[in-house]
């Protein structure tokens, strides 16, 4: 069997960032960029390769496509698996989609030791797609952590300030819940072979392994005493990955302080690996403990919307206020996936692909004022508008999008896992609900604040509208807010098998005991998008 | 005895040979000879070696007993086979580093490689022992060589002391040690470990033998470093030489695991009750202790003595779990954590110049545009020491915590993992420093034994962290007989 295509999108940022380190000279400026840019470029045409030959109606063990398992370390049961489902499909798409954004963004903003700058950001990249793309827990585990590295340095070398602070917080936070993951993933692998007699755990005595559809398939099995223990060590990796309130605070930190491109690979993927997790992992493997731990999962979400929202409200630096957004936001992601119905799923994975976009949006935006003016106080600016009229147009439809205007994608996320909720519980919907209200306060006063009124600071007189090259980048984050508000289902449709897959693990009877629910299912998607027109009305 | 149980002790008897006569070289050779030194050791390394592997080859048979010489007190089964081969590479590693400083030639060479090369004889017999006499003189033999090497700078004051702490901690632990052997062996009637094992198995509890086994233990702490025996550890490392400071870390320490590993799963797993918990203990304070006492050295050998208490603690969690899981785990984690640092100690002494400088973190400052080769291996065995893929540290200590978690250990197994999280906030530093800010401009002194030593490191940490699969399957062949003492087949689940 040959090397298939998931490998090959895994690997070839490796293979371009070995070309760089050993074949490009450390003062080829120009040259290490388009090497880096090539090579993004064709990891992304791969991934596409992906989304052509995908297909979102095969069921049962034909859901995971391109799928590949070799022997890595036979005597511990561990294997080389890959495959990937529609969420992991549609978040490496994402990786790689942001990966050459990522790349291109940092053509000015990186001056000094640029070699090892991309050849960081290549590695991050294989990272986080063999994340996606393990269906073994050991390898998962390795690629979860190796990502950690490459990101520790981009923001300790290229950082403002602080980095050094923010550099460490972010790995140590990410480290230790990771090492209480492996403490979990252990259970798993023991309760599925041997068990562990001295907790008086009774093993299933199945061949070793580590094989994340085994544990789908044993999940239900496990009792449930053990199951929240397993999940609490799961919980805390993925929380802080997300991260959730209060596990959040190294977010801010690294965020203010990375540079802009690993800002955006942060916001759009890295904080994606957390509620990626949760899908994959917890949800199916652990049900009971899911339902266990819900109203506490839930809590945190709700308060981390709100609290988020309400300490954006007061930032005086434009990032700091978009990566506290991002606490908001993914608290949404979050409560929409502990709805625990294909609705809810279904908007929680939509929201985080909206939410890389739009944040990775608004990222790129600030750094692009910042490379201007090299400042992100609020007060330093106002009335931009007439000074760059492209930048304030792409800046509204950014913020606009991540607030949830209605045709433009965050709407979508966010009505449908509203959806999704209100069917679970009301109470949690309408507490949810004063994070959108809160969410377009703090981003119209953002704006207001920047682009409108006159143009009093002198140093602003004479700001450049965005160029070329930062146009290339922007635009296609635009396209992608307004192709997925006016046409979701593309999306939807990628994904609906999955999410009705981690509904049954979770609950095997959901549609069974809902037979309504069961008739309409396979025209929910599209009643989603029915509603959602309608809403729009 | 007989002529065949002489091929058990062939490589020791050359490697003593050796020794001696690497004693006696200058007084034939006269000064000028130094430069030969070196060569005679790793001749001398070369051929152990070289016997080892064909007395082995001779000895090594399915059947456990015929492994075993002298009245079954001496053993060349796989088990020991493995550490020896470790030990000889290890100290091949440690001669190569130990160039550099002999060079500059204010102490006297051939005396060092000899002691050197008796060190390696004591441990050979440690890792062969199967009588706890054998295990003694093994484990003198090595330690009076170490407190000689420990104050090898003769003429630094530091090095001095470092040896005399050494030595008068080292003595009452090897008293402690053998008060605990005249306890087991008054209970047992026997100093052989499979006597020891049978005489335990009727026993249903005897407070003599608790008593014996807890002090064997505490004497066995002292010699891998672990808390509350471990006070001696920073000084002595940041007084003596670098390159002993290197194998005390390494190879020492591996062969007081050998034994700790033997004595236990061999001779006193039916007392496990007894003394599991015991230990689990000391390795939760010596892993809490290292890793929270290491955050604030400033001084990089002294931040390496701190971190290898905490491995202590780690290696210890192998011993505690009496698993096939937590002996493959010790073998395993003895050679992966070996060679990360070794890796680490050949690249502080290339910043070293004269006895003690260049070892201050702060030294470390804007290495990375010096030498880029060196800081990038440097960040691979910081991360192999701690734990993080795809570096060999990860499978090492995957095994120790798989075996925690699969004894019921769940408490230690977390304390052990946020631990290992911690580690890493002082491993940082060091990454901090080379990469993250800008350097004063000292020199380097990279050479060429430096250069292989580091070389050698990092592709053993690279390739068994990428393809464990060798190493793993080698580790299960060498502990399994050993395994199999502890956990008959009624166990063999575990």
């Amino acid at each position: 069997m040959g090397i298939g295509i998931l490998n090959w999108v895994t690997y070839i940022p490796l293979i371009g960032a070995l070309v760089i380190v050993f074949f490009i000279g450390k003062d080829k400026h120009k040259a290490i960029r388009y090497t880096a840019t090539a090579v993004a470029l064709v990891d992304f045409l791969a991934s596409l390769y992906l989304w052509f030959n995908f297909d979102p109606k095969a069921t049962g063990s034909h859901m995971w496509q391109f799928y590949e398992k070799y022997d890595w370390i036979p005597s511990l049961g561990v294997k080389y698996e890959f495959g990937i489902d529609g969420i992991a499909l549609l978040l490496i798409l994402l990786t790689t989609f942001m990966g050459v954004i990522g790349v291109v963004c940092s053509y000015s903003a990186i001056e000094h030791r640029q070699k090892e700058y991309y050849v960081l950001l290549l590695l991050l990249q294989t990272g986080m797609i063999g994340t996606f793309c393990a269906l073994d827990f050991f390898l998962f585990y390795v690629f979860w952590e190796i990502m950690l590295v490459p990101m520790y340095f981009i923001i300790g070398i290229w950082g403002g300030p602080r980095k050094l602070y923010a550099a460490i917080k972010f790995f140590l936070y990410t480290l230790a819940g990771s090492v209480l993951m492996l403490l979990s993933i252990l259970g798993l692998y023991f309760f599925n072979s041997s068990g562990i007699p001295l907790l008086n755990i009774k093993g299933l005595g199945n061949a070793a392994t580590f094989s994340v559809l085994q544990m789908h398939e044993i999940g239900h099995l496990i009792p449930p005493q053990l199951q929240i223990w397993l999940f609490a060590g799961f919980f805390f990796g993925f929380a802080i990955k997300v991260p959730m309130f209060p596990f959040h605070t190294w977010l801010p930190d690294a965020h203010v302080e990375a540079p802009t491109a690993g800002s955006i690979i942060l916001a759009a993927v890295l904080l994606k690996m957390g509620t990626y997790g949760f899908v994959r992992f917890a949800l199916p493997i652990l049900p009971d403990a899911t339902r266990a731990w819900l109203p506490w999962v839930a809590g945190l979400a709700i308060i981390g919307i709100i609290y988020g929202a309400l300490v954006s409200l007061v930032q005086k630096d434009m990032k700091k206020l978009v990566a506290y957004s991002s606490v908001s936001h993914l608290g949404f992601v979050m409560l929409g996936m502990f709805a625990l119905n294909p609705m809810g799923l279904r908007g929680s994975v939509l929201q985080m692909i909206n939410h890389g976009i739009s944040t990775g949006a608004l990222f790129l935006l600030v750094g692009i004022i910042y490379e201007r003016r090299h400042t992100r106080m609020i007060s330093e600016y106002g009335g931009l508008a007439k000074q760059m009229p492209m930048y304030a147009t792409i800046f509204l439809i950014a913020a606009l999008s991540s607030m949830g205007l209605p045709a433009l994608n965050g709407f979508i996320g966010e009505f449908v896992i509203l959806l999704g909720v209100a069917n679970a519980s009301i109470v949690y919907a309408s507490l949810a609900s004063v994070g959108i209200v809160l969410g377009a306060a703090y981003l119209l006063w953002l704006y207001q604040r920047v682009f409108w009124g006159p143009l009093d600071n002198p140093a602003n007189r004479n700001l450049l509208d965005v160029n070329r090259r930062e146009l290339i980048t922007l635009l296609p984050l635009v396209a992608l807010m307004i192709w997925i508000g006016i046409a979701p289902s593309t999306f939807f449709d990628k994904i609906e098998v999955p999410v009705d897959y981690i509904v049954r693990k979770v609950d095997p009877h959901y549609f069974d005991a809902k037979p309504m629910m069961a008739t309409t299912k396979p025209a929910s998607a599209r009643a989603a998008v029915v509603a959602v027109a309608e809403a729009a009305k | 005895v007989t002529w065949t149980d002489a091929i058990f002790l062939l490589p020791e008897t050359i490697l003593s040979i050796g020794a001696s006569l690497l004693l006696i070289a200058p007084v034939v050779g006269g000064r000028r000879s130094d430069r030969a030194a070196k060569w005679a050791m790793l001749l001398l390394l070369a051929v152990t070696a070289l016997t080892l592997l064909i007395c082995s080859r001779v000895v090594v048979s399915p059947n456990i007993e015929q492994t075993r010489g002298f009245a079954a007190m001496f053993a060349l089964d796989s088990f020991s086979i493995f550490f020896k081969m470790l030990f000889i590479g290890v100290m091949g590693m440690i001669t190569l580093l130990s160039d550099d400083f002999l060079a500059e030639g204010r102490y006297s060479v051939w005396e060092y490689y000899s002691l050197l090369a008796f060190a390696l004889t004591g441990m050979m017999f440690m890792a062969s022992g199967m009588s706890l006499i054998t295990i003694y003189i093994g484990l003198e033999l090595l330690s009076l060589s170490s407190y000689v090497l420990a104050g090898y700078y003769k003429k630094e004051e530091k090095s001095t002391e470092a040896a005399m702490k050494y030595f008068i901690l080292g003595a009452v632990s090897s008293g402690i040690l053998l008060y605990g052997i005249s306890l087991i062996y008054g209970v047992c009637g026997s100093m052989n470990l499979l006597d020891v094992a049978n005489a335990t198995s009727t026993l249903i509890s005897n407070d003599a033998l608790v008593f014996g086994i807890m002090l064997l233990g505490a004497g066995l702490c002292f010699k891998i470093a672990a808390v509350p025996f471990h006070v001696w550890t920073p000084d002595v490392y940041v007084g003596a030489p670098t390159p002993i400071a290197a194998f005390l870390s390494t190879a020492s320490k591996a062969a007081a695991f050998s034994v700790f590993a033997r004595v236990f799963y061999v001779g006193l797993h039916d007392f496990s009750v007894d003394w599991s918990n015991v230990l689990a203990v000391i390795a939760a304070l010596s892993m809490i202790v290292g890793n929270l006492g290491a955050i604030t050295q400033n001084n990089v050998k002294r931040m390496m003595a701190y971190s290898s208490i905490a491995h202590a603690g780690y290696g210890l969690l192998g011993i505690i779990s009496l698993s096939r899981l937590g002996i493959n785990g010790i073998l395993l984690y003895t050679l992966v954590y070996a060679f990360a640092n070794l890796g680490i100690w050949a690249t502080i002494l290339m910043m070293r110049r004269h006895e003690y400088a260049g070892e201050q973190i702060d030294d470390f400052e804007g290495l990375a545009r010096r030498a880029p080769f060196w800081s990038f291996a440097m960040v691979i065995f910081l991360l192999s020491l701690g734990g993080i893929p795809p570096t060999a540290g990860f499978i090492g200590k995957y095994y120790l915590f798989a075996a925690a978690v699969q004894a019921g250990y769940g408490w230690l197994a977390i304390i052990a993992v946020l631990m290992s999280a911690v580690s890493m906030f002082y491993y940082l530093r060091l990454v901090v420093a080379m990469y993250l800010k800008e350097g004063k401009d000292a020199e380097v002194a990279i050479t060429l034994p430096l250069r292989v030593v580091v070389t050698a490191c990092l592709v053993v940490t690279l390739l068994f962290g990428l393809l464990p699969s060798p190493l793993v399957n080698q580790v299960a062949r060498s502990a399994k007989n050993t395994a199999d003492r502890a956990l008959p087949t009624a166990h063999a689940g575990r």
